[in-house]
């Protein structure tokens, strides 16, 4: 929407100047101008995103090493209680909680990469929709001011060499009457070449009874009726 | 894909034309570079190409505004309308005040199709003014 109501309000404001500018060239460079701050933001965005997700894989595999070092110190401290050595239980059992802080830390770090990389693919697909859409209205922009020029050079072009485009009514019936012309000039050749050719001579000695006769069946009964008699 | 190398291939044409016309081309200089294609026998209504960055627009001039029996335009429209979808390759449109008929093609068209557009185009302007004359003065 808004820049086909843009065009439309300045055609209809204009419409009666030929070839004046409608959309002027001040716009298209601001169009210009935005499509290339939405590609340059694109750009940083999907770079971002990379970081992040980079960042959101490496956190993950932390979050898997510590637990499965909570798990292996669970194990000795069990294994420890059961040699009854309590003081060194106490030991390992310390650095479970250390282990779990962390776990928690990391955890609390992963959360945040992914919401984060969630908001920037978001960003980034509405970027890509706002580009493409300002990319449509740049083709509309750009088509009509060519249109509109191109109309300009075309008036110029029929004023300068004192010609004129004539009306649709007289073009039509010139046209037609030239492709008239040309069938009847067509027709006329066709009649004289069949006149002139051999085959119409043939058709005419034949018609007044000169030359090679065709034989008919009255012709060959009297041929055998001469030849028993 | 510019105005001169289509100019060079329809010029070039002569008898091996795929449509059937022949073809002669003048480049007008402007602001925007556009061609004027004249079929040879209809040279009253010739078809003005323009090649912009994603599409070449080929435009054939119907009538002007003046031309039109006023108080049969809204009949004429909405015959336009009608006639739009069933006309091939091309439609209505309306420039300034001159009413046309265009055709647009991707500028990765090959040269026999923007022959065949031509020459469907010119077809379509003469079908289209024997159709509508009733609505012109």
């Amino acid at each position: 929407m808004g820049i086909l109501n843009k065009i439309l309000t300045a055609f209809r404001g204009g419409a009666t100047e030929v070839g004046q500018n409608i959309v002027d060239a001040n716009s298209t460079r601001i169009f210009e101008q935005e499509i290339r701050d939405a590609e340059k933001h694109l750009t940083r965005a999907k770079r971002e995103l990379t970081d992040v997700m980079a960042k959101e894989m490496q956190a993950s595999r932390e979050i898997d090493r510590l637990k499965r070092s909570v798990v292996e110190h669970e194990g000795y401290v069990t294994q420890a209680l059961d040699k009854g050595n309590e003081a060194l239980a106490i030991e390992i059992a310390e650095k479970i909680a250390q282990l779990d802080e962390e776990l928690a830390e990391q955890q609390t770090a992963n959360d945040s990469f992914s919401s984060h990389a969630v908001r920037l693919k978001d960003l980034v697909k509405k970027t890509e929709r706002q580009l493409n859409d300002y990319q449509r209205q740049l083709t509309m922009v750009k088509t009509t001011e060519s249109v509109q020029k191109a109309t300009a050079t075309i008036t110029d072009s029929f004023a300068s060499s004192n010609s004129k485009l004539l009306n649709a009514k007289d073009s039509l019936e010139r046209i037609k009457a030239r492709q008239q012309q040309f069938d009847d000039r067509l027709k006329a050749s066709e009649t004289l070449a069949e006149e002139n050719s051999d085959k119409s001579l043939h058709a005419k000695l034949a018609e007044a009874g000169i030359g090679e006769q065709k034989s008919n069946a009255n012709a060959v009964l009297d041929r055998i009726k001469a030849r028993k008699g | 894909m510019n105005i001169h190398t289509i100019a060079g291939h329809l010029n070039g044409l002569c008898d091996q034309s795929k449509t059937g016309f022949q073809f002669d081309c003048y480049p007008i200089d402007g602001d925007v570079e556009v061609l004027q294609v004249n079929i040879v026998g209809r040279e009253e209504i010739p078809v003005f190409v323009s090649v912009t960055d994603n599409q070449i627009l080929c435009i054939s001039y119907l009538w002007g505004e003046n031309e039109v029996n006023q108080a049969r335009r809204a009949e004429m429209f909405e015959t336009m309308l009608e006639l739009n979808i069933p006309m091939p390759l091309s439609s209505f449109a309306k420039i300034d005040d001159k009413y046309v008929v265009y055709g647009a093609l991707s500028v990765q068209s090959s040269m026999e199709e923007i022959e065949q557009e031509l020459a469907v185009l010119s077809d379509n302007c003469l079908e289209v003014i024997d159709e509508l004359v009733e609505f012109l003065i």
